[in-house]
């Protein structure tokens, strides 16, 4: 590689991670360390009722007794639980301001930054954001919008207070407390997240969005995010998230619930784009999430994830197929550059009859990543003709990246049917060659190949996010060819 | 418009050009042939600037230019356009998507706004029909399950769409019929102009029936053994490259 082109690689890598940046807000974060007085703690600054507290508590005393997992194919520091912070909040937000006009136009600019502007006339129309920053819900736009046709979409606090029914029926009703190490750490201290309740027979008029934004060093950031879609109700719901670039890790372990109740349709899209880190493999966030839903007869529900950021990625929205001919799809795009390591794939439990299921995953590693898919497809005994299909290809550029597949089947009913395709493949120097003498250049080329791989997954985001997941990856991957 | 003097490349740590020339003036078509393994493919790609095909002596002038300190897009946006042999496949770019992006690279280049999308959308079924294609063919991966002869013809459709000044024709009628080849060549024939030069690069006369060659080149042992008209090319078929090669040595 000549010197004007190394030059011209390491001036694109320089700023390639546009939400980098910190907002100066005066905040209340507690010090670093966790026991119960910090549980009771949150809980009280959320002024919540007692039965939360109690139950944040059965968490944090199942998570005392458990480990962290290490099955998964990424290797990093231990995490020092006792050295985070586990809340902190904007000190404008500690009035709870009534509406946008009161909250801090420093929080406003912070998303505007982001390209998320929260006034409801500027807005993307026909997309209502829940906007969350560190701890809590700066803002939910569109709400009166919303009741006219049902639907609740509030921050998680507000729920626990304003629909506490709905939160104590559902809450850990798919994720339970004690599910994992990172689930209990979440049940335990979650500190904000949206809620959203579709009614019987709803069509939610419009997406739902949230956006999570980490902006204090040291701290973790948990938030719990619930949505229940009633007998045949329907409701797309968007999440993206951006972090500052730091030198030390950040934790992200959020918790994710989805119901969906008969006959009702739940798609759930994700574009992560949490700090990575530099090119050295130095700081970025952990993101180690559990995301699960559960279908009801006839019901379906839809991930679809676009995964760029992040140091570490520990993540498997899942979907539990309880009742018969319920639908779960799977779509995901995960890349990796430099030193990021990414463990990330799905589950599919068929438990009723007829029940069918779609994988489809798309890896991409660059750099020195390294790049898993992990999957489980189980049929139980009751799935009787129940199907599974799941397609997973991998894509390297370069030869130091690493490309894994672990599938794991398990079938207990002989007349399920289970098909599972696997590719990986290079971007070859003869398609980059045909780029370029087509005038296009590297990065562009490498581009280009990247998002024809990924289309069979962009195609199933909504429009604005599937241009974002376009540029997202060409930016993600600046810096990958040469 | 192209000037090569005393050209030697390597492939990798083979040396397979060794002292070729070749003037080629705006307007005109040449035609370089050669047994197997003479080095025409190699000239493509030392011109086309691929890696691994370094020139290790002599010059290329590009209209005023020195090609070979150009990056390979460079080369292409400066009006250097190379018909692949065996184009490859780029799964899930619809071939729409890849041309745009190229003829925009192109226009960038020149100092113009990218081309509109209808208007584009409109120019490439245009060219799709003057090379027998469907248009369902844009919506398609580039070269993705393409038979070979629309490979080719897809090549065809990509230079017109580019407007080259030098376009280089690597072995464009191998593995074409002859319906096919009278389509390419027809589309070659519409490309030929005042301003435009074309290099085609082959191994039988077959072609030039069709795109009739100013001039003809034999290229052997990586260099041009033998220059001449169109009655050249005629010779060789006749006789085959053995005589001639005889008659250097």
């Amino acid at each position: 590689m000549s010197q004007g082109e190394q030059a011209q690689i390491d001036n694109l890598l320089k700023n390639d991670y546009e939400a980098g940046f910190y907002t100066s807000v005066e905040s209340d974060t507690l010090p670093p360390g966790l026991d119960e007085d910090v549980i009771r703690f949150i809980s009280g600054k959320k002024g919540e009722p007692e039965w939360m507290l109690d139950w944040r508590l059965e968490a944090y005393r199942g998570w005392q007794e458990m480990t962290e997992p290490e099955w998964a194919h990424v290797r990093y520091p231990k995490v020092d639980f006792q050295a985070l912070s586990y809340f902190s909040a904007p000190k404008s937000m500690a009035d709870k301001p009534k509406s946008l006009d009161e909250v801090d136009p420093e929080l406003l600019r912070t998303y505007e930054k982001l390209g998320i502007p929260l006034h409801e006339q500027e807005m993307l129309a026909g997309v209502a954001v829940d906007a969350v920053f560190d701890s809590v819900s700066v803002a939910t736009t569109f709400r009166s919008k919303l009741k006219e046709a049902g639907v609740i979409f509030c921050s998680i606090s507000e729920a626990v207070h304003e629909y506490p029914e709905l939160v104590k029926k559902y809450l850990g009703s798919v994720v339970p407390r004690k599910d994992n190490f990172y689930a209990a750490l979440n049940s335990a201290v979650f500190s904000d997240g949206s809620f959203v309740y579709i009614p019987k027979g709803v069509r939610c008029p419009m997406e739902l969005s949230t956006y999570f934004r980490i902006n204090e060093a040291k701290t973790g950031q948990f938030e719990r995010t619930l949505i229940i879609a009633d007998e045949g109700s329907y409701v797309s719901y968007l999440e993206g998230c951006t972090a500052p670039m730091r030198d030390e890790n950040q934790l992200h372990a959020a918790v994710v619930e989805l119901v969906a109740l008969g006959d009702a349709q739940i798609k759930y899209s994700t574009v992560q784009n949490w700090y990575p880190g530099d090119k050295e493999g130095k700081g970025g966030i952990y993101n180690f999430v559990t995301k699960r839903g559960v279908c009801h007869d006839n019901a379906k529900i839809s991930w679809t994830q676009v995964e760029t950021g992040s140091a570490v990625t520990w993540k498997y929205p899942s979907v539990v197929l309880r009742g018969d001919n319920s639908v779960g799809e799977f779509y995901s795009v995960a890349l990796t550059n430099n030193f990021q390591q990414a463990d990330t794939g799905t589950k599919m439990i068929h438990m009723g009859k007829n029940t069918r299921s779609t994988i489809i995953s798309k890896g991409i590693s660059a750099g020195q990543s390294q790049n898993a898919y992990r999957g489980l497809v189980r049929m139980s005994q009751r799935a009787e003709g129940a199907r599974n299909y799941t397609q997973c290809d991998s894509l390297l550029i370069g030869d130091r990246c690493g490309a894994h597949t672990f599938p794991y089947i398990e079938s207990r009913n002989p007349s399920a049917v289970v098909e599972h395709e696997a590719t990986t493949s290079k971007v070859s120097d003869d398609q980059l060659y045909l780029c370029q003498q087509r005038g296009l250049d590297a990065e562009k080329a490498v581009s280009l190949i990247v998002n024809g791989f990924c289309k069979e997954v962009f195609k199933e985001l909504p429009m604005e996010f599937a241009v974002e997941a376009g540029k997202l990856l060409e930016v993600s991957l600046e810096g990958s060819v040469g | 418009m192209l000037s090569i003097k005393d050209l030697r490349a390597n492939v990798g740590d083979k040396e397979i050009l060794k002292g070729l020339s070749l003037e080629v003036k705006a307007g005109e078509v040449h035609a370089i042939m050669g047994p197997n393994g003479s080095g025409k493919s190699t000239l493509g790609h030392v011109l086309a600037g691929r890696e691994n095909y370094e020139a290790t002596a002599g010059s290329v002038d590009f209209d005023g230019k020195n090609l070979l300190d150009m990056d390979i897009e460079e080369r292409s946006r400066e009006g250097l356009f190379l018909a692949f042999q065996y184009p490859v496949e780029i799964p899930g770019v619809s071939n729409m998507e890849f041309l745009k992006t190229a003829v925009d690279a192109v226009r960038e280049h020149r100092g113009m706004e990218p081309i509109d999308s209808v208007q584009f959308m409109k120019l490439a079924r245009e060219k799709c029909k003057a090379v027998n294609l469907d248009d369902q063919f844009l919506k398609r991966g580039v070269n993705e399950g393409f038979s070979g002869g629309e490979k080719k013809r897809n090549e065809l459709m990509q230079m017109m769409l580019l407007e080259p000044k030098l376009c280089i024709m690597d072995e464009t009628d191998s593995g074409l019929d002859i319906d096919a080849l009278q389509v390419v060549a027809e589309g070659v024939n519409a490309m030929r102009s005042e301003d435009r030069a074309i290099v085609l690069v082959t191994h039988y006369q077959r072609l030039l029936d069709y795109i009739k060659p100013d001039f003809v080149h034999v290229l052997s042992g990586g260099k041009i053994i033998k220059s001449g008209d169109r009655s050249l090319a005629l010779e060789l078929e006749e006789k085959g490259y053995g005589w001639i090669t005889k008659e250097v040595a």
